[in-house]
Parts: structure tokens; sequence; C-alpha cells
């Protein structure tokens, strides 16, 4: 057990509440917020790899966490705007209800 | 495995695991708010200054707060049925612990065995800028121009529909 696999540890623990939170959670926000913490256990996954890897002078997984941090922002705000977009359409968020495409 | 290390996990997996689990869905984002700084302070912790920053600025000066707008606006915090958990919750947590098991297996098997340098390697927002400019120039550019798209989309899907309908 070395200090890599401590990261990786957490990355795949944190991965898993996310994906227990977008599969089990109705409300479409929380959903969201889990696949946001799924992209997170991503990012650690890279700077953990870029940290303990052969080459880090190279930047690469810096830059790459870096980029995806603004793809995730982007994939945030439109998101969000289609939930309200929804909300303001058929009055709920609960994705039990969402059950039609039109109307 | 240090102890900062491990008191920076348990501040992350407990403000997480709350956001994921708390009814009140205001609690859910302050909770959340909790585990990303958590998740910030472990990127400074690696050495990665820019990206541990940038979480901070991103999620949780942006996101979260986002998050809570939206939450907000369309009233969800109120307590409802909707705050609970779908049909198929037990399925859901059992198949996110089977994911677990299976990549903690592999971490296990995979990495206990490999022989990790430790160089301390130091990722300054100087080296990084540096970086930017140079290497990975057409990324950013890209990036830039992601961002308006996302910028343009969502302001127009939020816009009230009375106004697009003329």
């Amino acid at each position: 057990m070395n200090a890599l696999s401590g990261y990786l540890l957490l990355s795949a623990f944190l991965f898993s509440i996310g994906l227990a939170g977008a599969l089990t959670r109705r409300n479409a926000i929380l959903v969201l917020i889990g696949i946001e913490l799924m992209l997170n256990a991503a990012n650690l996954n890279f700077i953990a790899f870029w940290r303990y890897g052969p080459h880090p002078e190279a930047l690469t997984g810096v830059m790459f966490a870096i980029f995806s941090i603004s793809v995730a922002a982007a994939e945030a705000a439109v998101g969000l705007s289609i939930i309200l977009a929804v909300y303001r359409h058929s009055r709920t968020t609960d994705l039990d209800q969402m059950n039609s495409m039109k109307g | 495995m240090t102890i900062s290390f491990l008191l920076l996990a348990a501040i992350t997996i407990i403000g997480t695991a709350a956001a994921m689990s708390l009814k009140n869905l205001v609690h859910c984002v302050l909770a959340l708010t909790l585990g990303l700084v958590g998740l910030a302070a472990l990127y400074l912790q690696l050495g990665a200054q820019f990206v541990g920053f940038t979480q901070i600025l991103v999620y949780v000066g942006a996101v979260a707060i986002l998050a809570a707008f939206a939450i907000m606006m369309t009233r969800s915090a109120e307590p409802t049925k909707t705050n609970e958990s779908s049909s198929f919750g037990l399925s859901g947590t059992l198949i996110a612990l089977i994911v677990f098991a299976v990549m903690a297996w592999a971490i296990y098997t995979g990495t206990s065995a490999l022989q990790v340098a430790a160089p301390q390697p130091e990722a300054s927002v100087h080296q990084v800028g540096v970086a930017l400019m140079h290497n990975f120039v057409l990324p950013l550019e890209i990036i830039g121009l992601l961002l308006t798209a996302a910028l343009i989309g969502a302001g127009v899907l939020a816009m009230e529909e009375s106004r697009r309908a003329r």
C-alpha cells in the first residue's frame, strides 16, 4: 500500500458515491451533482498519476485536469438551465414524473 | 499515507456522502461545498497549485452557487416526496458498491507492488501559464470557444419561453 494507491482508492470511493447518488436520487439537480462528483474523482486520478508518474515535468496530468474542470463547468451550466427549462414547462424536478418527451 | 492525507480524505468523503444522502437540498449543496473544498486541499497537497485554486474558484465559487440558485428557483428545498430516494434506491446503492469493490480490487492488485518515486514535482502557476501558451495553445482556444457556446446556450435555454414564441 503506497501513497498512490491511497489516492486511487479515495478517487474510486468518490466515484462510487457519485454513481450511487446519480442512480438513486429522484431530484434532477442532485443527479447532476452526482455526475459532477464522478468527474471530480477522475480529476483526482489525473493529479495523482501526474504526481507519482514517471514524467511530471511535462505537466500533462495538470493540463488535462484543468481542461476537464472547464468542460465540467460548461456541462453544469447547460445542465442546470435545461432543468430550469423543464421545470418551467412541467412544474417538477422529479425524474420519476418526467416521463413524456412532448407536453 | 500521512495524517494530512487521511484528514483531508475524511473531510472529502464525509462532505460528498452527506451531499448525496441528506433530505434537505440546501443542506446537500452546503455539504457538497465542504467535500469540494477537501478535494481542492488534496490537489494543493499533491503540489498542483493552479488546479487547487481553479477547483475552489470554479466548483466552490460557481457550480455550488449555481446549484443553490437552481434549487431555490425550482422550489426543491421544501420537504417533498421528490427529495427521497427513488424506487430502485437499494439496487442503485448495491451497483455502486459493486463498482467500488471491482475498482478497489484492481487498484490493490495493480499498484501495491509498484515502486513509486517521490521526487515532489512542482507545477507552479508560472509553469502552467508557460505550458498553456506554448504546448497547449490549441486546446486553450477550443476551451474558450466551448465556454462561449455554453454561455450562449445556457442563456438561450433559461430564457422565458414567451419571448421566444413571438
